[in-house]
């Protein structure tokens, strides 16, 4: 177990060393003079001069690597030109309405799709099953951006239900049930995304793992069906749910943001995009850094928690 | 000479699975939904149909019609045509990257799992340290800032993303194949690596290759399309389906026509790609165990 975890956790920082380099490397993707370009034609010397300092232009690409690393160790991803706010508190400010949104889309989803897969690995191709994989299969090819259209037109437009619809976002703050209802539309969008990996997923080891003697065990010691799908079966069959929710919520982190934006919810993705229109450089690296590291630390949370649930992965 | 004469018809041996699940006529529906879209995109200029891009201001936002199959757009554009001049956009972001991924993935993916030893290793290893990079974030900050974006850097953006899934499947389908019986007779008879690679584990790798690239191509697809729907593929006035549903935003209450067709005409798509690589997986009895 432990000589796993460190060879995970050296892998995590050769991982999260190689997205530094990349998030580093963008800026200089940009054509031409790099101050001009993230500060404008119009930027005055002063401006130029401070930027030219923090990415420490006038030295060799290695070197400014090490001063950016340096910069972002402290804590400071620089200051955008277009808002003149600091990236890093931008960042704060949008990141824990992402958290809330994944956070009640994941509530939903499993309390979907366990009683579903339960329900459809009770009997396997029989009726429920097959309408269930069917329908399951037919949301797998409706893509989060146009599932979110629909949604609009229906419950928003037609409907009319209130704060629902674009541009309707209230803060969690100031009033956190107008907060729920706008946040409705974006987490039952990401729900059907992941409701649909999860069912597929946990349907199939279910249907594996009824079919272990120690249910046949279980079974006829009188056992009830209930209690064999809870207390039995379900442990030995979340292992690969858990694998696919890592993916998954890291998924989310870095592309569940699409649904934000036709809404007009002030999350990281939102200002991501927000941010690659207003050519807000700085910006976008900030937001491009802080969730891949997101999304690498993530999927290493649900290693551990994996181990945990089946501790002879580690031991291979 | 003899010899010569026997290794010529020495054919390779292509496994066959004793049982195999049947297409199914839902298949063929859905080959013949692909076919369509494909005839149409080839030949959107030849059919008779309506300029994409001629703005007729004396029809705005019309619903569908004899004249206007699926209506106009907010500038009065027809949106039947759009959409089949905008199916080259997403068939030629989905097969050109995969054939990007395919043509780097794919070799790699067979000589590591053929040569094995420290090739292999370093290979692995530096493919899935590029797996646990989130790749959608990946394409959209290196679209924003190699600007000016177009539809080839598009492709060679997500082709590139594409390689460490393809070359993780591949591996893993040629290590499955590479301790077969009849690989082993082939390197016994001297046979040369080249003709092992080429003949007789690619024919057999096929099947597999073949139903997940067409799930590949579904998923580019649908990531060109979130690409276009946020304003970050082809520019506008190019018709394609992800940013007719991005125009369609501003006009969602007036027009929902807009919105609705060509979010059809993508789902149907991908739905189409999805069975058919499903099917064909299950029809080659490969299961996800296996891979």
């Amino acid at each position: 177990m432990v000589r796993y975890v460190i060879r995970r956790i050296l892998m995590l920082i050769g991982i999260v060393f190689i997205i530094s380099v990349g998030s580093f490397y963008l800026i200089h993707l940009l054509p031409g003079n790099i101050t001009t370009i993230i500060e404008g034609p119009g930027a005055s010397p002063a401006n130029q001069a401070k930027l030219y300092k923090l990415l420490g232009l006038d030295r060799p690409i290695y070197e400014q690597y090490f001063v950016w690393l340096g910069n972002v160790l402290h804590g400071n991803l620089g200051t955008s030109f277009i808002s003149q706010e600091s990236v890093a508190s931008t960042i704060r400010a949008a990141l824990p309405i992402d958290l809330e949104m994944i956070f009640i889309s994941q509530v939903l989803a499993f309390a979907a799709a366990i009683p579903m897969a339960m329900r459809s690995a009770r009997k396997p191709d029989g009726i429920i099953d097959r309408i269930f994989g069917a329908g399951s299969f037919t949301l797998l090819s409706v893509p989060p951006f146009i599932v979110i259209i629909l949604l609009v037109l229906f419950i928003s437009i037609k409907l009319g239900i209130p704060h629902t619809g674009v541009s309707t976002y209230v803060a969690f703050t100031s009033d956190w049930i107008a907060n729920l209802e706008s946040m409705a539309l974006p987490a039952v969008t990401l729900a059907i995304g992941s409701f649909v990996v999860y069912f597929r997923v946990l349907r199939s080891d279910l249907i594996a793992t009824l079919q272990e003697e120690f249910i046949t065990m279980a079974r006829s010691k009188g056992i009830s069906q209930r209690r064999i799908m809870w207390r039995h079966a379900f442990r030995p069959s979340s292992v690969a749910l858990l694998g696919a929710a890592g993916v998954n919520i890291g998924g989310l982190l870095a592309g569940g943001f699409v649904v934000q934006f036709l809404l007009a919810i002030p999350g990281l993705g939102y200002t991501l995009i927000a941010a690659i229109n207003q050519n807000d450089y700085l910006l976008v690296q900030g937001i491009v850094f802080v969730v891949s590291v997101g999304v690498v630390l993530i999927n290493f949370i649900f290693d551990f928690i994996i181990n945990i649930v089946d501790p002879r992965i580690s031991r291979e | 000479m003899s010899n010569v004469a026997v290794s010529e018809e020495q054919t390779s041996i292509v496994e066959r699975p004793e049982k195999k699940a049947p297409l199914g006529p839902l298949f063929w529906i859905c080959v013949g939904w692909i076919a369509l879209n494909f005839l149409g995109a080839i030949f959107a200029n030849v059919l008779p149909l309506q300029n994409p891009l001629y703005q007729d201001y004396a029809s705005i936002n019309v619903g569908p019609s004899l004249h206007h199959l699926f209506g106009t757009d907010d500038i009065g554009r027809d949106i039947f045509s759009r959409i089949v001049y905008g199916s080259r956009v997403s068939i030629a972001v989905g097969f050109g990257a995969m054939f990007i991924g395919f043509g780097i993935g794919t070799p790699l993916g067979m000589l590591a799992a053929y040569r094995r030893g420290r090739f292999d290793t370093i290979m692995t290893s530096f493919m899935y340290i590029l797996l646990a990079f989130p790749a959608i974030i990946a394409t959209i900050a290196i679209l924003s800032f190699w600007t000016p974006r177009s539809l080839l850097k598009i492709i060679i953006v997500i082709g590139f993303a594409s390689v460490p899934l393809v070359y993780r499947v591949i591996r893993t389908a040629t290590l499955a194949v590479s301790t077969k019986d009849y690989i082993i007779a082939a390197k016994v008879q001297g046979a040369t690596d080249r003709r092992i690679l080429l003949k007789e584990l690619l024919p057999n790798i096929a099947p597999i290759g073949v139903s997940f690239l067409l799930i590949g191509v579904a998923t580019v697809i649908a990531l060109e399309g979130t690409l276009a729907f946020l304003g970050l593929s082809v520019s506008p006035p190019t018709p394609s389906w992800g940013n007719m549903i991005n125009e369609s935003r501003t006009v969602l209450q007036v027009n929902p026509w807009l919105a609705i067709f060509p979010s059809l005409a993508l789902c149907l798509f991908l739905l189409s790609l999805n069975f058919i690589g499903d099917r064909l997986r299950n029809h080659f009895d490969v299961t996800e165990v296996k891979l």
